[in-house]
């Protein structure tokens, strides 16, 4: 029994969907062995603030119920219906808690679900639970978390990357073979990278906002993380589509993704190097496994060119204007008048500004009070042109380099971080060097434009993954699964199998030094 | 509460010239709010029109209302604006409970609506021009009460109830352009221009437009300079004066108070003032400078509006004809004098004397009735006289019953009041009643003889030439036959008796 569930954990979720299909195993049986696996290993990866064990069983009920009925119960039935999947707890959801990995929220259950999580339900997908973030989605190794960091799984000492950390470790960690994560500056593809894992983020408007809880609106997008290109693809065409409730979400669906994710050939292709977005910065063993990747793309029948985004080297400054701007605005809702936590002020006058100023003293974090702070003075008046107004003509101009870079080839490819997992402590006390994380993976936030991220192997010096990051222009997101799918097949032949199959066994791991509450947030 | 100097008004105006400025707020009466699909619906029980958009929740974004949008363009063309082709919405920045998001989602530097004008009519037809800087499209806030402390304020107060129904009511707010030039008509004109502006978005049907449920709200500007000096002076901005006469009385307080500050030598300050009713004036509020920083940036989670011209050509055609042409053509139809026909629009009956005309009644029987029977019984009822219960149709009955010489006009009235006590139709109250001129001559005669015996020395008079004395008779036969006989008939009946001429 424990080695069917060993197996079972370890299938894709395409892979799992055809054996549900087929009868060989039950909803309710790979969601247990999934809730099994959590229960026996996220003692040490802290991938869940919450399980919903319960719930998660009754929808794997459902679609068991639904498929042993046969006839149109089960014709209706979604493709992935009973495959499980976690949810980062930036998305709120009915029946469980949703924290966004602050404490401003703690205990807080929201009235309503998420547009993906709505979706979620109409595929009948159990929802195993909320995975942990960087406190409201800031930060680049869930240390953020006021819920202790999440551990890399392939090396507890580690960081998962950030801020989708939770999400991408329990899909490294085999806790969930799918899981929803959000995207504002590379929160997705980041993790993905760091963990041996596949993560995208869509063109903005093509997954519906509504439910994620803001960070910086112009630039947040909810998007897949899973093993495999395909399994990506599958999620992203169910959560993706037009949502009235949310105007920024786009209105024509472009549903080719899984069938781009099986075409399986880049022959003709032209695929750029982005000039700026390698080199120096860059650790040695992530610039050799991209240029491995490279490599074997042109060997494919790949045309690989270079081009040069010159603007992008203000990507990074511009998004720490705009992106702290939204989340002065976006997070001051959080006031302790209507829902959450409520501080009063210790001593003096009990007037409604100062049970605010308690209340958000207590309830956020450190890294979170940076960019408030941050943002409220980009915004003030005299130094909203020089600020706020300069960051977004840079923003035009980042979106004027990747349409002439994609008048020249049909995807863009870059390493996804400049660097491995580092060790849990390591940056913290250096907010710049932790920004610098997400060199590669703002500009297509900057844009809109879709990335994806997919594991590119191991850097020779520390054993680590490395990120491989392939942009496209927006509402092309079907070249990215093309493209991914291709590199991941020919990759998974050179190493005999996936990466994750060389990731050291959880279960004789041992803690490091580092305790689970080093680096909260406060 | 200390109360501030103020010169006479007449003073005021021989020494300083007034400028003005108006911010109005109208609500909207689209069925759901501005972004969310909460009903937008005035009174009913505190936050029970509320979904998490409203509320602010975690995670909700906001979607325009697109009949809110159409709505704001209407306003815009009726106040000969020009309509952006494209506009976009801004979050205006601020900590208040009645905020839930803590910030409101406005516009900024792109109103949907920009230099128009309006033209207004003083009572004794002279016509100023206001000109509209711009109307923009921006949410309602929630509603506080503050409790326990004085005067409802929230210094003080012991804690605060908030109803968020009308957080996110869709709002337009029209500005004005400095009005100069006003002078002592300042105050009139105030009034006449916040008349104006509720006016044409009843007319629109875009607003219920009652200023006394907050649909239409007016945020006063006033400041004094010298009489010759081109710079303003310096502003206060008297908030939420919210009616027509406190509008008037606010810019005449205001211009008052400036006065007697200038004339000490001190400084105006700017500021918002509190508009107080009960003793007519203003008290401080909070300072206000033009640095107020609400940290405005586009609202991230929406698209622009677009306008495209051929949508809003569309709206154009739609709009009905503006209330001050309405009126003058109306005026000229009926053929009332000035007088007679500012009483009708006094008196709010405009509407149900074309109506009434349209349902057969001449122009001078329909003002007739309106003004003359339903207005006074409308006032004693404390409702609109549209309210009250009459149709036009039962004035067109009523006419023609008397027209027909069926009943004679003081029975109409009672007939009117029979109507209104809910006994049915005209035509089944004069049955029921028994009301009925008496045209038989035989009991009017005996009435008449029996009159005649009782007064002598008149029939004497009336005899003698003086037919103008016959009034006596004539009332003392109606009396007798208890006001059911025709009146002009008895008149005939006495003259012929006498043998007298008429």
């Amino acid at each position: 029994m424990t080695e069917l569930k060993n197996e079972l954990i370890r299938h894709s979720a395409a892979d799992l969907a055809a054996k549900l299909a087929a009868r060989e195993v039950t909803a309710v049986e790979v969601t247990q062995a999934h809730l099994d696996r959590i229960a026996d290993v996220d003692g040490q990866v802290n991938a869940f603030l919450h399980v919903n064990s319960e719930e998660a069983l009754a929808v794997a009920a459902e679609v068991d119920a639904a498929r042993a009925a046969g006839g149109s119960a089960a014709e209706e039935l979604h493709a992935l219906a009973g495959v499980p999947i976690a949810v980062k707890d930036l998305i709120v959801t009915i029946g469980q808690p949703t924290t966004a990995g602050s404490k401003i929220l703690e205990g807080w259950h929201s009235p309503y679900d998420a547009t993906v999580v709505k979706k979620l339900r109409a595929a009948k997908m159990p929802i195993l639970g909320k995975t942990n973030l960087d406190e409201f989605a800031m930060g680049s190794s869930t240390e953020h978390s006021a819920y202790g960091p999440t551990r890399n799984p392939w090396d507890l000492d580690r960081i998962p990357g950030g801020s989708g950390g939770g999400s991408a470790a329990a899909v490294a960690a085999f806790e969930a073979p799918l899981a929803l994560g959000t995207d504002t500056g590379g929160s997705i593809r980041q993790p993905g990278a760091v963990t041996g894992t596949v993560g995208v983020k869509p063109t903005y408007g093509a997954v519906s906002r509504y439910g994620a809880i803001a960070m910086a609106s112009s630039l947040d997008q909810i998007g897949p993380v899973s093993r495999t290109v395909l399994d990506s693809a599958l999620l992203q065409e169910v959560i993706g589509g037009h949502d009235p409730f949310d105007s920024t979400s786009l209105t024509d669906p472009f549903n080719n993704l899984v069938a781009a994710a099986r075409v399986g050939n880049v022959a003709g292709m032209k695929i750029g190097i982005i000039k700026e977005l390698h080199g120096e910065g860059y650790q040695t063993g992530v610039e050799n496994r991209f240029n491995e990747s490279l490599q074997l793309l042109k060997d494919a029948g790949a045309e690989i060119v270079e081009v040069s985004c010159p603007n992008l080297k203000y990507a990074l400054g511009a998004y720490y204007l705009i992106m702290p701007s939204e989340v002065s605005s976006n997070l001051a809702k959080f006031d302790g008048v209507r829902f959450g936590l409520r501080v009063l002020p210790k001593d003096g006058p009990m007037t409604i500004e100062r049970v605010m100023g308690a209340t958000r003293a207590a309830g956020f974090g450190d890294e979170v009070k940076r960019r408030i702070i941050l943002g409220t003075y980009a915004l003030s008046a005299g130094y909203y042109d020089a600020y706020y107004g300069s960051a977004q003509k840079v923003r035009t101009l980042i979106q004027r380099d990747f349409d002439a870079a994609f008048a020249q080839a049909d995807v863009l490819i870059s390493p996804t971080a400049p660097t491995t997992a580092f060790k849990l402590g390591e940056k913290l006390d250096d907010p710049l060097a932790m920004y610098l994380n997400d060199v590669a993976t703002i500009p297509a936030n900057m844009a809109g434009i879709p990335g994806l991220s997919l594991p590119g192997g191991l850097a020779d010096e520390d054993g680590l993954p490395v990120g491989i990051q392939l942009l496209a222009p927006a509402r092309e997101d079907a070249r990215l699964y093309r493209v991914g799918a291709v590199l991941e097949s020919i990759l998974e032949e050179k190493w005999g199998g996936p990466i994750l199959a060389k990731a050291p066994d959880l279960k004789n791991a041992v803690l490091g030094a580092v305790s689970n509450t080093a680096g909260g947030s406060n | 509460m200390s109360v501030d100097a103020t010169l006479s008004f007449e003073e005021a105006m021989e020494k300083y010239d007034p400028v003005l400025g108006f911010e109005v707020h109208v609500e909207l009466n689209t069925k759901t709010k501005m972004f969310s699909s909460a009903p937008n619906v005035f009174g009913d029980e505190p936050n029970t029109n509320v979904n998490e958009v409203d509320l602010g929740m975690p995670g909700v974004l906001p979607v325009v209302n697109k009949t809110a949008v159409e709505s704001s363009i209407k306003i815009g063309l009726a106040l000969n604006c020009k309509i952006a082709e494209t506009c976009r919405f801004a979050r205006k920045n601020y900590f208040y409970p009645d905020t839930p998001k803590n910030f409101q989602t406005s516009q900024y530097d792109e109103p949907i609506a920009y230099d128009g004008y309006l033209d207004i009519e003083l009572e004794d037809g002279t016509v100023f021009r206001v000109e509209i800087e711009r109307a923009h499209m921006e949410e309602d806030a929630g509603k506080l009460t503050h409790m326990g402390g004085a005067a409802g304020r929230i210094q003080g107060a012991d804690y605060s109830l908030v109803d968020y129904n009308r957080s996110g009511v869709p709002l337009v707010e029209i500005v004005t352009k400095p009005i100069e030039g006003a002078g002592s008509r300042a105050p009139e004109l105030a009034k006449a221009y916040v008349a104006a502006v509720r006016e044409i978005v009843k007319n629109l049907g875009v607003s219920d437009a009652k200023m006394e449920r907050g649909n239409v709200r007016c945020d006063a500007n006033v400041s004094l300079r010298p009489h010759g000096r081109e710079r303003f002076g310096i502003r206060s901005e008297t908030k939420n004066v919210n009616s027509l006469r406190a509008v008037e009385h606010a810019v005449r307080y205001e211009i008052q108070r400036h006065a007697a500050v200038l004339d000490s030598g001190e400084p105006v300050i700017q500021e918002t003032r509190h508009w107080h009713e009960d003793t007519r004036s203003t008290t401080s509020g909070r300072p206000k400078s033009d640095a107020d920083d609400y940290r405005y940036f586009p609202e991230p989670d929406l698209v622009p509006v677009v306008a495209s011209r051929e949508w809003v050509e569309e709206l154009r055609a739609t709009l009905p004809e503006p209330p001050a042409e309405r009126r003058k053509r109306l005026k000229e139809a009926w053929g009332y004098s000035d007088l007679e026909f500012r009483d009708v629009v006094n008196a709010g009956v405009m509407d149900s004397i074309e109506e009434t005309i349209a349902a057969g009644a001449s122009a001078d029987v329909a003002r007739k009735w309106w003004m003359g029977e339903i207005v006074g019984r409308a006032k004693v009822a404390d409702v609109d006289p549209s309210e009250l219960g009459v149709t036009p149709q039962v004035i067109v009955e009523l006419n023609k019953l008397v027209e027909d010489g069926k009943i004679n006009n003081k029975m109409a009235t009672q007939v009117l009041d029979g109507v209104l006590a809910g006994e049915g139709t005209p035509a089944e109250i004069v049955e029921k009643r028994g009301l009925a001129v008496v045209s038989d001559d035989g009991p009017l005669l005996e009435a008449i003889d029996a009159a005649l015996a009782a007064q002598p020395d008149v029939a004497e008079k009336i005899r003698g030439g003086k037919v103008q004395a016959i009034g006596a008779i004539v009332g003392g036969v109606m009396k007798a036959t208890r006001g059911q006989a025709d009146a002009g008939r008895v008149r005939e009946l006495i003259l012929e008796k006498l043998g007298v001429e008429g």
